[in-house]
Order: structure tokens, then sequence, then C-alpha cells
């Protein structure tokens, strides 16, 4: 057999970073989160402490803490709500179009692939800051609902749960569509052609036929909706109002305003933990999505 | 008829739905007044306005340093660990170096921002480097998270093209390190470039994982967009936003193009 010294570095050059720099980072999450908290730098104690006597000294303290707080399970909770929301919102808005695209003559479905990749390529907090501009007051939809006269006084559209959803919803939509049209691509739309040969009405092929085959598709979109929000931060901090707390909020201001970092990581790993399944759910689909096509 | 009809509505609206708040947003740059929504005249005053702005020059400066070199190394990794993922038989604990490679996809942007930022702090307890956080700090993290997004593209890439290319070449003469090379580099070439461009919009884009690891004098772009627009608007920002959207959607047109290179030869 060939000698094929490269081997070695490709698998091994990444292995080495990634060890180093993502999983010791979250097994350090982990330790802080179960040290005992402490006033100082850094406010948390050592777990291994080696006065009189080898010692060590953890505490699942944190994590009673939080657990044992409504207000942390309920800005988890409202963060799951939302995640759920926004990824249902952008399931019915993302699969008619990504069905309708891949269902395009190939030129069209091409041009409008692309149509739908740019907006993903431009800024992010500039998308999210398109919203505020939007939703003013005076911004340009208050102003068309007054031109019209369906509303007298400009509505309060801004800093509340809705234009958090209206935010993620937009901005995470092409996170949606590129999985589902990846997977509705790889079928034969013929099969539509043949159940209705075989004497299935359309609704019925659509139920039967073409959303069991593209469900892998759904899942794939959805998760890379849901895990992300789950975390969100940026877009309630300026779309939304003090109405709803979520998770990434709670995270920030215990790490930066409270100073708590045991408590900070304890929430963090929980989040982990949360996301765990979903992710391994992730993973399954994303070998078997990477094998099958392309993105 | 009908349905074609709908099908047509759909995508307008989908199209619409995507492209109007960019638009806004390019619209109201080009206002004169001070206050962003009250529309008082054409004017280019805020494009002016921004090349004076030091303080966003400079963090465009640091946004660009960062952005080019975590694209570089993670591209580099990135294609490594593709490469490995479809290539390569052995690799030890390959469901763990799956996990590593593809987590940082999908964990949320804050998580991995805290862990990067207590990690460098114990770090530097540890072994007193990095004795500040600032543009190091972040460019790690960015390598970090943008790595899985390179290995994606490149494994889809590999797993796409004919093996049998390879071993014919291995026929003809080539060895392993001649086919890499001359055979399978060229070939992966346009993803290889189209990884490095999507790394570096989205190492430019971030503010959540720099936003942990900054320090003195790392200011990126969206750290200080953020900072200027998190509790109002800016004319500023709408002038420095139309500017990027155009920057940033050429990248993407550039992008395309080179990922689908492959795909028109065919």
């Amino acid at each position: 057999m060939n000698k094929k010294p490269f081997e070695k570095y490709f698998v091994f050059s990444p292995y080495i970073w990634l060890v180093l720099f993502f999983f010791i980072p979250l097994a350090i999450i982990f330790k802080i989160s179960i040290s005992v908290s402490e006033w100082g730098m850094p406010p948390y104690q050592d777990i291994f402490v080696n006065k009189d006597g080898f010692k060590i000294n953890i505490t699942l303290e944190n994590y009673i803490y939080i657990l044992s707080d409504f207000y942390y399970i309920r800005s988890f909770l409202n963060s799951i709500l939302l995640a759920l929301i926004a990824t249902f919102f952008c399931i019915l808005i993302g699969y008619p179009l990504a069905f309708y695209i891949a269902t395009s003559d190939i030129k069209l479905r091409n041009i409008l692939l692309v149509l739908v990749i740019i907006p993903f390529w431009s800024s992010f907090l500039l998308r999210v800051y398109a919203w505020k501009i939007i939703l003013q007051n005076n911004g340009i939809l208050n102003l068309i609902l007054l031109k019209i006269g369906i509303i007298s006084e400009p509505l309060q559209l801004l800093y509340n749960q809705y234009a958090v959803i209206m935010g993620i919803v937009y901005t995470y939509l092409p996170l949606m569509i590129l999985p589902l049209y990846g997977y509705l691509n790889k079928f034969d739309l013929n099969l539509i052609d043949a159940s209705k040969d075989l004497g299935v009405n359309r609704i019925k092929s659509f139920f039967r036929v073409i959303l069991p085959l593209s469900l892998p598709g759904i899942i794939a979109g959805s998760l890379l909706v849901f895990i992300p929000v789950v975390g969100e931060f940026i877009i309630p901090e300026m779309l939304g109002g003090s109405d709803k707390l979520y998770y990434g909020k709670i995270l920030w201001e215990e790490f930066f305003v409270n100073r708590n970092w045991p408590g900070a990581s304890a929430l963090a790993f929980t989040g982990i933990i949360v996301l765990v399944f979903p992710i391994i759910v992730f993973q399954i689909i994303y070998s078997k999505w990477t094998n099958k096509n392309e993105i | 008829m009908k349905s074609r009809l709908i099908k047509n509505s759909i995508i307008s609206l989908g199209l619409f739905f995507l492209y109007f708040p960019i638009l806004v947003l390019i619209f109201y740059s080009f206002n004169e007044n001070k206050r962003v929504m009250v529309w008082k005249g054409f004017s280019f005053k805020w494009y002016g306005e921004l090349f004076k702005n030091e303080q966003i020059i400079e963090a465009f400066i640091v946004s660009i340093k960062i952005a080019s070199f975590s694209a570089t190394v993670s591209t580099i990794l990135g294609v490594m660990i593709g490469y490995s993922l479809v290539r390569i038989k052995k690799i030890p604990l390959k469901s763990f170096y799956i996990f590593l490679s593809s987590t940082p996809l999908v964990l949320p942007e804050l998580i991995l921002g805290l862990a990067m930022l207590l990690f460098f702090i114990s770090l530097n307890n540890f072994i007193s480097f990095p004795s500040t956080r600032g543009q190091l700090t972040i460019f790690i993290s960015h390598v970090t998270f943008c790595i899985a997004f390179v290995a994606i593209i490149i494994q889809a890439r590999l797993t796409d093209f004919n093996k049998n290319i390879e071993e014919a070449a291995m026929d003809l003469g080539y060895n392993y390190t001649k086919v890499i090379y001359k055979v399978t580099l060229p070939i992966i070439l346009p993803s290889i470039i189209a990884g490095w461009l999507l790394a570096f919009t989205i190492s430019l884009d971030d503010l959540v994982v720099a936003s942990f690891t900054t320090g003195p004098g790392a200011n990126t772009l969206p750290i200080v967009v953020f900072s200027k627009v998190r509790l109002g608007l800016s004319p500023e920002v709408n002038a420095l936003s139309s500017i990027l959207m155009l920057v940033l959607i050429l990248i993407g047109v550039i992008y395309f193009f080179f990922n689908n290179k492959l795909n028109v030869k065919k």
C-alpha cells in the first residue's frame, strides 16, 4: 500500500486545536459550575485544595440555586417556547418557499436559491437593526397602516415579544430553507405525477408522499433554528422589551452584572445538557445529510 | 393555472419578506435628518460622517484583520477535517472527532463565548498567557467556530467527487503527495475559496463571542455598532449598513460562484 504521510497531520492538527480550544473550554465551564463561589478574583474557590491534606472542594449549590429559583426556570421556559414558536413559523414560511423553489425549472431554481442565500450573507446584526427601523413608532409599518387608515394612532410594535419573534423568524429563515431545499431537490418530483396517475389527489399526494420524504429536511432545518435560538441574546436585547426574560439575557447578566461566575457556568452547562439531545439528533442528521448531498 | 399563480405569489412574497428590511435600511441611509425616521431630504451626508468617524474606521480595520487571519487558519484546519472524515478510515475516537467538529455549528454563541472567556482566564492563571484579552483571543475563538463551517463544505464536495479519479492518478504513477497536490486540491479549490469566504463573513459578523473574548484595544465593528444601536438608531450606522450590506452581498455572490463552479461544469 502507498505511504500516506499526510494522514497523521490531517487528522491530528484540527483534533489538537479542537480539544485545546473547544473541549477544554467546555470542561472548564463544568469545573467552575461545581466550584464554591466566593468574593474575590476569580470569584470561586479551587476544586482541589491541598492545604492540611488533599481535599476535593466541589458543590452542587450553583445548580440547586438555579433550579430552585423560579426566575431562572421561567427564563429557560420562555426561551424554549420562543424557539418552538420561531421554528414553527420558519417551517410555515420556509416550507412552501423551499418547495416551490425546488419545483421551478433548473435555471430559475439556481437564481432563486442565490436570492434566498444572499440576505443570509449580509450582516446579522444589521438585519436585526433593520427591523428596529421598520417597527419604530414612526417607522415604515406604522406609516403604512396609518395611511391606509387601519389605525388612527401609531402602534407600539417594538420592544415586545412579538417583535422578537419577527426578528428571529426573519434572520433564521434561510437556515430552514436551505436544508429543506436540499432534501426536496433530491426527489424525483415526478412522484407527484405518479401518485396522481394512481388516483391520489393533490393534497393527499402531498401528505402521503412529499411530506414524509422531506421530513429529514424539516428536522435538520428545525434544529438549525431551534438550538441557537434558545441561546439567542442579541435579538431580544435589540427588539425585545421587559415583558419577557430569556435565557441568553439572564446568563449574560449573571456573568457580567452579578459577577457570579459559578452561577453563570451552571446556567451555561444546564443549557448544554438541555440542548445535548437535539445536538445529538442534529449530528446524526448532519452526517447523513453531508454524505448524501451538497449544501 | 391556479396553482401557478399560488406558486408565483408565494415566491414573490417570500423574496419580498427577505429583501424589504434591507431595502428600508439602505433607503433611510440617504436621509439628511439626524433623526433617522423623519425624512428631510436626499443626501450623502452620513456617508461623509461615517468616513470621518475614527472609532468606526478603527474597528473596521480590527475586524478585517481578525476575520482574515481566522478565516485562513480555520480554512486550513477545516479542509483537514473534511478530508479526514471522507477519505481517512482510521480516525481515533471518530465519534468524538465528529462531535468536536460539528457541535460549534449549533452551540449557542453565548455558551461558546462564556466557555472561551473562562478558558482564557484559567489559562492566564495557569501559565500567565494570554496576559490580556484582545485580538488574539478573539481570533482563537473565531477559528474554533469557523472550522465547522469550512469542514461541512469540504466534506460535501469530497463526498461528491469520484474517488476513482484519485485512484486513476495513482495507477498512472503519481504518489500520494502528488495526487493531493495535482488532483484533489485543484478539484476542491472552489470549495476551499467558498469556505474561506464563509469563515471570513462569519468572523466579521460575530458579536457575541467577540464581546466575551475582547479586551483593551480590540473593539470589533459589531461591538461598536451594537453599542451605538442597542438603545436607539444612528444615521451613521445606516450608512455603514448600506456599504457593508453591498460588500457582503458581493462576497455572497462570489461565494456562490465558487461553490457552484463544479456543478456547472458537470
